[in-house]
C-alpha cells in the first residue's frame, strides 16, 4: 500500500466528498418532502387514493438507480418539448439531473417506510384524538405525523445511509462526487487500490458520522420513550 | 402502441439472460458468504465474532458500485502475479467474475445479519435437546438449526435479492454485457435514449416481479405446518 499517494490525494477526495454529502443532503430532504403527500395517499382506504402511489412507488422501487438516472440525464433529451422547455439549462446539468433523480427514487422508499409508520399507531391513538373533537386534518398534524415520524425514524436514517452508497452512481454521469474523483485519480495514478481504498474509508467515516447523528437525534426526539405501545 | 427495437430485441433478450445469470451466481456466493458470516458472528470464539463484525460493518458501509471498481480493477496486479506463479499468461478476472464476486460479498454482507437474526430467534432449548441427544455441532446445525432458520429468514433474503438484482445493473459499468450495457449499446445507434432505457426499467420491473411471485410461493412452501398468524 502507497501511503504517500493516498495522503497526497486526500484533498481532492476530501473535496469530492462535500459533493457527495450535498447531493445525498439534498435528495434525502426533498425525497422526506415529497414522500409525505405520498405516504399518506398510500395509507389511505380509498383504492383510488391509493393506486396513484402504489405505481409510483412500485416503479421506483422496481427498477435500478442507474436505469433512473439514465432516464433523466439522457432520456429526457429525446424529446424536443423537453429541450425547448425553461427547465433545460437544469435539465441539461447533471448535478440536477442526479439530484432529481436520487429524489424521486428516494421518495418511494421513504414513502413506503411512511406508510408503515403511519399504520403502526396504535389505534387508540387516533380515536383518542378523535374523541377529543380534533378534526381528521388536526389528528394527522398534531397526533399521527409526530408519533409516524418517531416510528419511522430509524428505517429513515437506514434509508439515508443507502442513499449515501447510492449516491456512488453520480460519477456515471460524469459528476466528480467521492467514486467520481477517486476515478479520475486512477486515470491519473494507475493505483485502483490505494485511491479506491481511501473513497472507501471516506464513505465508512461518513456513515459513522451519519449514523451517530442520527443516535442524538433519536434522543432527542425521545423515541424510545415512545416504544413502550 | 408498439415500440420500434431497431432490431435490438434479441441482444436486450440475451443481456436479459446474463443479468439473471449474474444475479444467480452472486446469490450463490451471497448465501455462502452469508452464512460463514452469521454463523461466524453466533460462535462463541472472539476472534470469529471479530471478523465477523468486519464483514459485514465494512462490506456495508461501503458504495455497491466501490466494490465493483475495486474488485474489476483493483485485482489485476494481483492476479497478473498470481498469473506468472501458476504460469498462466494474461490471467485477470472477466467482468461477470468481478460482478459476481462484487455483488456477492454485498449480498453476503447484508445476508449475515439476516440470517444471525433468524438463528437467534430459534429457542436456545432447541440446541440443547439436539445437545442431549448426543448429536454433534454440525448435526446439530444442519438437522436443527438450519431447517428452521430457513423460515425465519426467508423473506430477509427474498428482499436482498431484489437489491441483488438492481444491482446487477451496475457491473455494466465494467463492461458486462447485461440488459443496461445492451441498452447503451442500442442507444448509441438509435439516438433514442428514453425508449431504450424505458424498456430496459420495465424489464427490470418483470424481473422484479417474477422473483416476487417466486418468493411467495417459498414463504408458503416454507410456511407449511405453521398455523397463520403464528408465525
Amino acid at each position: 500500500m502507497n501511503w504517500e499517494v493516498i495522503i497526497k490525494w486526500l484533498p481532492r477526495l476530501a473535496q469530492g466528498a462535500t459533493l457527495t454529502l450535498e447531493l445525498v443532503a439534498i435528495a434525502v430532504i426533498a425525497g422526506l418532502i415529497l414522500a409525505i403527500p405520498l405516504g399518506i395517499a398510500r395509507a389511505s382506504r380509498h383504492w383510488y387514493v391509493r393506486a396513484v402511489p402504489y405505481g409510483y412507488i412500485f416503479f421506483f422501487r422496481g427498477t435500478p438507480l442507474l436505469v433512473q438516472l439514465f432516464l433523466v440525464y439522457y432520456g429526457l433529451a429525446q424529446f424536443d418539448a423537453v429541450r425547448s422547455s425553461s427547465l433545460w439549462p437544469y435539465l441539461r446539468d447533471p448535478f440536477w439531473c442526479t439530484v432529481l433523480t436520487m429524489t424521486l427514487h428516494t421518495a418511494a422508499y421513504i414513502a413506503e417506510i411512511l406508510r408503515g409508520a403511519l399504520q403502526a399507531i396504535p389505534r387508540g391513538e387516533i380515536e383518542a384524538a378523535r374523541a377529543l373533537g380534533m378534526s381528521g386534518a388536526k389528528t394527522l398534524f398534531y397526533i399521527m405525523l409526530p408519533r409516524a415520524s418517531r416510528i419511522g425514524l430509524p428505517a429513515y436514517s437506514n434509508e439515508v445511509i443507502l442513499m449515501l452508497k447510492a449516491s456512488a452512481l453520480a460519477s456515471t454521469v460524469t459528476l466528480l462526487e467521492l467514486t467520481g474523483m477517486a476515478r479520475t485519480i486512477i486515470a491519473r495514478t494507475y493505483l485502483p487500490v490505494e485511491i479506491f481504498f481511501a473513497a472507501g474509508m471516506f464513505y465508512l467515516l461518513i456513515s459513522f458520522l451519519l449514523v451517530q447523528g442520527f443516535k442524538l437525534l433519536e434522543r432527542w426526539l425521545r423515541v424510545d420513550a415512545c416504544q413502550g405501545r | 402502441m408498439t415500440i420500434d427495437l431497431h432490431g435490438f430485441g434479441p441482444a436486450l433478450l440475451a443481456g436479459t439472460l446474463m443479468t439473471v445469470k449474474l444475479a444467480l451466481c452472486a446469490l450463490l456466493l451471497g448465501l455462502v458468504l452469508g452464512l460463514l458470516g452469521a454463523l461466524a458472528k453466533t460462535s462463541p470464539l472472539k476472534p470469529l465474532q471479530w471478523l465477523g463484525g468486519a464483514y459485514s460493518t465494512l462490506v456495508r458501509g461501503i458504495p455497491e458500485l466501490l466494490w465493483v471498481l475495486l474488485i474489476y480493477f483493483g485485482t489485476v496486479s494481483l492476479m497478473n502475479q498470481l498469473g506468472e506463479a501458476l504460469h498462466i499468461p494474461g490471467l485477470e478476472l472477466n467482468a461477470f467474475a468481478a460482478g459476481v464476486i462484487a455483488l456477492g460479498l454485498c449480498f453476503g454482507a447484508y445476508a449475515t445479519e439476516v440470517f444471525r437474526g433468524a438463528i437467534l430467534a430459534i429457542p436456545k432449548g432447541h440446541r440443547e435437546a439436539g445437545l442431549a441427544l448426543g448429536l454433534s455441532r454440525g448435526r446439530i446445525l444442519s438437522r436443527i438449526i438450519l431447517p428452521q432458520m430457513w423460515r425465519i429468514a426467508l423473506p430477509g433474503l427474498g428482499n436482498l435479492f431484489m437489491i441483488l438484482m438492481k444491482d446487477t445493473a451496475l457491473v455494466s459499468v465494467i463492461g458486462l454485457e447485461e440488459i443496461m450495457r445492451h441498452s447503451q449499446i442500442a442507444v448509441t445507434v438509435s439516438k433514442e435514449p428514453f425508449t431504450f432505457y424505458m424498456v430496459a426499467a420495465f424489464i427490470y420491473l418483470g424481473l422484479t416481479v417474477i422473483a416476487m411471485t417466486g418468493m411467495h410461493f417459498m414463504e408458503k412452501r416454507a410456511a407449511r405446518g405453521f398455523a397463520r398468524g403464528n408465525q
